[in-house]
């Protein structure tokens, strides 16, 4: 500040006044002719000292300067300190090249005032950048704006520019993290997001559902933090056989072939991940003895959860490729009975291969559509069943990148449609009044909410169940609610698992008991939530009445089969969005029916049926209002 | 799923016998622990489609609600019967075989993967043999630490071995455990 002063003093002198610093010039002349009364009134002695001490300021230390500067303020002071300061500094003041020889004024007067000059044109410059930059900075950060309609269409007639989409991405999320501060006027923040979900898309090669379903569920930074998880692979992990051989044992042997490896975590006994190998890990004669089994780790939560007892009667209804029915075994220690049960027969050969190499011994493999297991094994039949659902798959995308681009809203409502289905047959074959369990995991490896939360609501309503906690407390609990949906509130005790947190692919794990054997029937008189589902539910009512009248040997049983079917539509109308309610309405008749054992009518004959029942009410009605006059009876 | 008949039984006790020898009434009479009753059960033979399974009691009894174009494995698959009516042994019977054996092979830590490649077993790839070994009995091979690695038939008795040159056959490939990887379609 002092050397600003005196560079100050010196603009006056040379009469060269950048605009900012009038004021201070001002301000400054008056002390400067302050000072050169002084210095008229003084001797020229004293003159030279001031000019010396000036130039001695300057070059030398700022202490100096500032006793000038405050000597300029209080001219009578001046004479005293500087005639003090005399001998001390002219002793210094002959080191300077300007102003020590005293001789002439006015020689030295120019040589002090060229540099004078050039000290001020260093000083000014030195401003100029400074200002220069406080002006670039202001510029960058406040002027990001939205790219204009021309600018989006220009851009899309161009190849995609990886580097500004990825610039403008991050200068969306932050406008959005500070966005009353950092908006553009008169942009909501949906335009903002919009734009975000656009270049996301483009940039990490995303359709517009998932990245739309992904900006619905989570915050804008910690969405970035999960679209990069998804880039890069999870590390492999591998399981330790322990009806075979003992973690250290494995990690020895395997150190030994020359493979980079850790304990997995702490809430895993039997984990090991995989950093590199010099042999490739599926072939050592050890996986191929069976003592270890190449699994992701999240593929252990279920089985810690389910945590099967000895001589438990275990299904697992979606075992392929068996890498959680064989952990389940080895906890079992080959002990009770295992069902494996695999859909798809492509997949059963890698399922018997891998459970005939890791030594399981008791366990049978089954062919069967999930939703027909509870009618083979017997309903209430065994203790415990792990239903990994078969999913959209959201949660591994670091996996399968195929997953980015080929689901829609559609392939999520077609999967909770099937896996509401899988969990009621799934809880039906548990049976709730044994020793040892009553339990039953569900586990899918995606992030939607449609396909976790909702289906464990949906069992939640139609079954004698209740959430446990799992046993993993390292997750993320689950949605209690999400956008206009409400779920029951002890589905905090669900756990999600991330890719950007913990280290895993995206997983979902749920415990439930099974209270009781009975299945309630839900109560026909429950005030339904909106007026659409009102008259909905009215016009059922009529329908379903009319079925139980009208046709030809129907029982009571029915009559009930269609109650469940209306409230399974209202059920199924809260929580599926679309027109797949058409389907699931005639799909939970035909389970409906099956518990019933009852065969019922197709989907065609069930509306010819309909159709042939409002053309006779028609009829009815019209003869009705003929005989009114008869004051017949009304037949409603 | 259906029990063996005669001709089958013999022919899988048979093939067992050139391996377990005397161990074959072990085999048999083993209790298991399997099903959940707590009184061990025992194991029992099975055939479902042409493959010979060897399943503990308790497992048989609740399979028996599986259809039989829905059932596709129960307990460890020891073999497969052919068409002709002769029995094979597969990969996946090392297990019972192992533990079991009368006459086994250890092989060295260099000559393992030739062998898992599905190759013969060489005189130099030789740690270990027991004694009393007769041209065509059933042997299994070991690894030096005594992890099972397949089986085979011999192809020389132990005295001519010591005698042979060493890129003689001893013993024939017949399975490994190599075949979990290579053959994983056909077990």
């Amino acid at each position: 500040m002092a050397a600003t002063a005196l560079s100050k003093k010196k603009t006056t002198k040379s009469q060269k006044a950048p605009p900012k610093k009038k004021q201070k010039n001002e301000f400054f002349s008056t002390k400067h002719t302050a000072t050169k009364e002084l210095s008229d009134h003084s001797d020229t002695e004293d003159e030279e000292i001031v000019q010396n001490e000036d130039s001695e300021g300057d070059i030398g230390g700022s202490d100096s300067v500032s006793e000038l500067s405050s000597d300029g303020d209080k001219p009578f002071t001046d004479d005293f300190l500087q005639g003090s300061e005399e001998d001390e500094e002219k002793g210094s003041g002959s080191k300077s090249g300007s102003g020590s020889d005293s001789d002439s004024d006015s020689d030295e007067y120019d040589i002090e005032k060229k540099s004078r000059a050039i000290d001020e044109e260093r000083a000014r410059e030195e401003q100029e950048a400074d200002e220069e930059m406080q002006l670039n900075i202001k510029e960058e950060s406040d002027e990001f704006r939205l790219p204009t309609k021309e600018e989006l269409e220009e851009e899309s007639e161009r190849p995609p520019d990886l580097p500004s989409i990825q610039r403008r991405i991050k200068e969306i999320v932050r406008v959005l993290t500070n966005f009353k501060n950092l908006k553009q006027e008169g942009a909501p923040r949906k335009d903002y997001i919009e734009q975000l979900k656009k270049d996301l898309a483009s940039y990490y090669g995303y359709n517009d559902f998932l990245i739309g379903a992904l900006v619905e569920m989570f915050p804008v930074v910690e969405l970035m933090e999960l679209i990069e998880a998804f880039e890069k692979p999870r590390p492999m992990c591998l399981r330790t056989n322990t009806l075979k051989t003992r973690r250290r044992d494995l990690a020895d042997v395997l150190i030994n072939r020359g493979v980079n490896l850790d304990p997995l975590s702490k809430w895993s006994k039997v984990g090991l991940v995989v950093y590199d190998s010099q042999v490739p890990i599926g072939a050592t004669p050890e996986y191929m003895a069976g003592f270890y089994m190449l699994q992701s780790a999240s593929s252990f939560l279920p089985v810690m959860a389910l945590a099967p007892q000895e001589k438990d009667r275990v299904v697992d209804m979606a075992a392929a490729p068996g890498g959680k029915t064989t952990y389940i075994a080895a906890l079992m220690k080959n002990s009770g009975i295992i069902f494996a049960n695999e859909m798809k027969p492509q997949r059963l050969n890698s399922l018997t291969a891998n459970l005939h190499r890791m030594g399981v011994t008791n366990t049978i493999v089954s062919n069967y559509d999930g939703k027909q297991l509870p009618k083979v094994l017997g309903l209430n039949s065994v203790d415990r069943v792990l239903l990994d659902a078969p999913c959209s798959g959201t949660g591994v995308i670091s996996k399968d990148e195929s997953v980015k681009t080929s689901k829609s809203l559609e392939d999520i409502q077609n999967c909770a449609h099937l896996q509401k289905q899988l969990i009621l047959a799934a809880i039906d074959m548990v049976d709730a009044n044994s020793k040892s369990g009553g339990y039953i995991v569900y586990s899918t490896c995606s992030m939607m909410v449609a396909e976790n939360e909702a289906v464990i609501d949906y069992a939640l309503k139609k079954r004698d169940v209740k959430l446990v906690p799992c046993g993993l407390d390292f997750g993320c609990p689950g949605f209690i609610r999400f956008r206009e949906q409400r779920f029951h509130p002890s589905l905090e005790k669900t756990r999600r698992f991330y890719p950007h947190v913990h280290n895993m692919d995206g997983f979902f794990v749920a415990k439930l008991k099974k209270m009781s054997n009975k299945k309630p029937n839900v109560d026909p008189s429950d005030p339904p939530e909106n007026t659409e589902e009102g008259t909905r539910l009215a016009e059922n009512e009529e329908e379903g009445t009319r079925l139980a009248k009208e046709e030809v040997g129907l029982s009571q049983s029915v009559k009930e089969n269609s109650k469940r079917e209306r409230t399974k539509l209202t059920k199924e109308k809260q929580d599926s969005s679309d027109g797949a309610t058409g389907n699931g309405n005639v799909e939970s008749l035909s389970t409906a029916s099956k518990w019933k054992k009852r065969k019922f009518p197709s989907k065609e004959d069930v509306s010819k049926a309909r159709e042939e029942k409002r053309q006779a009410l028609r009829a009815e009605k019209r003869k009705k209002s003929i005989w009114r006059k008869d004051e017949w009876p009304c037949l409603s | 799923m259906r029990p063996l008949d005669e001709s089958e039984t013999t022919a899988v006790f048979g093939k067992l016998f050139k391996f377990v020898g005397n161990n074959l009434k072990n085999i048999v009479e083993n209790p298991s622990h399997e099903g959940p009753d707590s009184n061990p059960g025992r194991y029992c033979f099975r055939l479902q489609k042409n493959k010979v399974y060897y399943v503990s009691e308790a497992l048989v009894k609740r399979a028996t609600n599986i259809a039989r174009p829905n059932l596709v494995s129960l307990g460890t698959c020891i073999g497969k019967l052919t068409h002709g009516g002769s029995f094979h042994l597969t990969v996946q019977s090392l297990n019972l075989l192992a533990s079991n054996a009368k006459h086994k092979v250890w092989l060295k830590p260099t000559s393992e993967m030739s062998f898992l490649y599905g190759n013969h077993v060489l005189k130099g790839a030789l740690g270990r043999i027991t004694e009393n070994i007769a041209p065509g009995d059933g042997v299994v091979v070991f690894s030096m630490s005594d992890v099972p690695l397949g089986f085979g038939i011999a192809a020389k008795s132990t005295q001519d071995c010591r005698k042979l040159d060493p890129n003689g056959i001893v013993v024939l490939h017949q399975a490994d455990i190599g075949g979990y990887l290579r053959m994983e379609d056909d077990l």
